[in-house]
């Protein structure tokens, strides 16, 4: 039986598979569609036969560039993602076709009038709340429209046969990371937080999905059974949750809590709880079920953000959480103003919360690890 | 007799306290550049101050910013719990603590117990902290201690830029136009009480509040404190080592569990 540790190094040895992937399937004159954004629906585009790929939006390499042309007070994922871009650092911007874009904060509905000046762009309009019937329309409507954008870019049309399949697919896909996270449950976790995140990151980039779906089931139970076995890693410490803008460009919060004793047990971030913790029914009229999960998304572009409420409830419960940590990027409004709200939500639960504002820079690394240090000491 | 030695390095000044049950030595050193010399400079002045061999320690605890840079430390904590434990010791049943730092500003609330209920820091900038007060000490020709000590009473103009660098061009300004330096200085603290009160409003003041950090002995910037939070502000003689003497505590205890 393998370890936890070398079923993380295998992981890690193919963690960049993706870029080679994506080349290969390109130059085979396969239809590559690139995404920025939790709300793509993956699933149309699987069965349209194309590959979706994530860009580059996660580190500040590119940043620099970027603000010849964005202000600097904006968000750094928006700039990152215009920076790759513009300035050829991004493979999988490269190799894409066309990048589908959705109307969700201001910054990046503007940024992407520039971006499609460097590629063709589909934009998905998203409407702003999502507790009516006409927002559930209005984005179904969205998805046809984005279906038949696929059906001529590739030269066939998305059979409801096809969506269906790619539907269970991604569900099967979802369960198989939820299964991962509840490794995290257990008191003494199988795997340390940025481990997971690495984890999420490696199906991102394999598009291959029935084989990395597969790969995914069977190193979890494979982790599980070590675990079961004895496997242990001393992960004691205090039970955090972590939520918020996407973590991945800030790993540096994960980090710090974790170097200060702490374990990251769930996040509900994009690619995270927020998204994946929704499966798409697969028993009613697939363009509906599709609407219906997309818009379940806790987005704090939505107004009111009920979704995200109701999430953090249970999961603070299920993975029996001792603090919650709110990330907000730099001139990240929406998150910036809805810690308020969380705030009130995890302290009533008789939870300690601390928000703390960062972006893709090291300047406040020190910063970090004094305030996030002393949370860690506080539980 | 065993002892406890607790080393705060911050961005200006490195402080340590030894401690036996009670507070046994305080000192006090310039930071300047390498944290990891003054804390060492520290320990040795402390130690030799008493005839001590390191042996004779039975914790080296280190916090501040400079915590991970100081050799030999049993433990690292960071400077909110220390400050947290050290203003218990002197304050028995404070439930806010405000330390003015040199880079960053911090206000702690603390259960019944003492154990630390929540906190806020000032965001990645020198609005609020020594720094500034310590640019603007600069700007109105003032030496630090003088400037600390501006009579409270008395007419104040209002600064209104709370970033360090536009601070400093209101300042002059107001000079070109021959406006009293006082009277600027008196703006100035008012500018760092207003932003301290809104801190300890955002977690909700509870008192007794102590004042630590070696800020706390301008009395000008405590009586404008007392009236921005219509509460009284404590101040302790050794406010200034509550963070080090936090560390010793730290240590003291955890040897004694």
């Amino acid at each position: 039986m393998r370890s936890v540790a070398q079923i993380v190094t295998e992981m890690r040895d193919h963690a960049k598979d993706g870029v080679i992937e994506v080349k290969e399937f390109h130059e085979a004159g396969g239809v590559v569609v690139g995404a920025y954004c939790t709300y793509m629906p993956w699933e149309l585009v699987d069965a349209a036969g194309a590959w979706a790929v994530s860009l580059c939006s996660k580190n500040d390499a590119a940043i620099p560039a970027a603000e010849e042309r964005l202000p600097r007070n904006l968000c750094p994922l928006i700039k990152a993602s215009y920076g790759h871009a513009l300035r050829g650092s991004c493979p999988y911007f490269h190799f894409c076709d066309v990048v589908v874009a959705e109307t969700t904060c201001d910054g990046k509905r503007k940024m992407y009038e520039l971006l499609a000046e460097l590629k063709p762009l589909h934009m998905i309009d998203l409407p702003h709340r999502a507790d009516r019937p006409e927002d559930l329309a209005f984005l179904r409507a969205q998805f046809e429209k984005f279906r038949a954008f696929l059906g001529e870019l590739t030269g066939r049309p998305v059979t409801d046969e096809a969506l269906a399949r790619s539907i269970a697919l991604r569900n099967r896909e979802r369960r198989a990371l939820r299964a991962l996270w509840n490794l995290s449950k257990e008191e003494n976790p199988v795997l340390t937080g940025h481990e997971v995140q690495e984890f999420g990151d490696f199906m991102q980039y394999h598009f291959d999905k029935e084989k990395a779906v597969a790969w995914l089931e069977t190193a979890t139970a494979e982790m599980k059974a070590a675990w079961e076995a004895g496997d242990r890693r001393s992960l004691k410490g205090p039970r955090i949750l972590v939520t918020g803008c996407p973590i991945a460009g800030a790993m540096k919060v994960v980090d710090a809590l974790e170097e200060a004793g702490g374990v990251v047990v769930c996040y509900e971030n994009c690619g995270g709880e927020k998204e994946m913790g929704f499966l798409a029914d697969e028993t009613g009229d697939p363009m509906d079920a599709l609407a219906r999960k997309y818009l379940s998304i806790g987005c704090s572009i939505m107004s009111p953000n009920e979704s995200r409420m109701t999430t953090l409830s249970s999961l603070m419960e299920c993975y029996n959480i001792d603090g919650v940590v709110d990330m907000v990027l730099t001139s990240c409004h929406t998150y910036a103003v809805e810690t308020q709200t969380v705030r009130h939500l995890v302290q009533s639960s008789g939870r300690s919360y601390l928000a703390v504002e960062t972006d893709y820079s090291d300047s406040d690394r020190e910063q970090l690890s004094t305030r996030l240090g002393a949370f860690v000491e506080m539980l | 007799m065993e002892y406890s030695l607790g080393i705060d390095i911050g961005s200006v000044g490195a402080k340590a306290v030894l401690f036996d049950g009670s507070i046994v030595a305080t000192a006090l050193v310039p930071t300047g550049w390498s944290p990891k010399e003054s804390g060492r400079c520290l320990v040795d002045t402390i130690l030799a101050g008493h005839g001590l061999t390191p042996g004779r320690l039975v914790a080296l605890v280190a916090t501040g910013y400079g915590r991970g840079s100081l050799e030999g430390a049993t433990h690292r904590v960071t400077e909110i719990t220390c400050h947290a434990a050290g203003a218990r010791f002197l304050s028995p049943g404070c439930r806010s603590v405000l330390d003015v730092g040199g880079q960053d500003s911090k206000v702690i609330s603390l259960d019944e117990g003492g154990a630390v209920a929540d906190f806020a820091m000032n965001d990645r900038c020198a609005a609020g902290t020594g720094r500034f007060l310590q640019m603007a000490a600069h700007a109105l020709g003032y030496e630090l201690s003088d400037f600390l000590s501006v009579p409270s009473g008395g007419d104040e103009l209002p600064v209104s830029s709370m970033c360090a660098v536009f601070a400093e061009t209101e300042l002059v300004n107001h000079l070109a136009r021959g406006a009293d330096r006082a009277e600027l200085a008196r703006g100035i603290f008012r500018s760092v009480a207003k932003r301290c009160a809104a801190m300890l409003g955002r977690l909700g003041i509870a008192v007794p509040l102590l004042f630590t950090g070696g800020l706390a002995h301008s009395g000008v910037l405590v009586s404008m404190l007392e009236s921005e939070l219509g509460h009284p502000v404590a101040v302790h003689r050794q406010s200034q080592f509550a963070g080090a003497l936090g560390a010793a505590l730290m240590g003291w205890k955890e040897t004694r569990a």
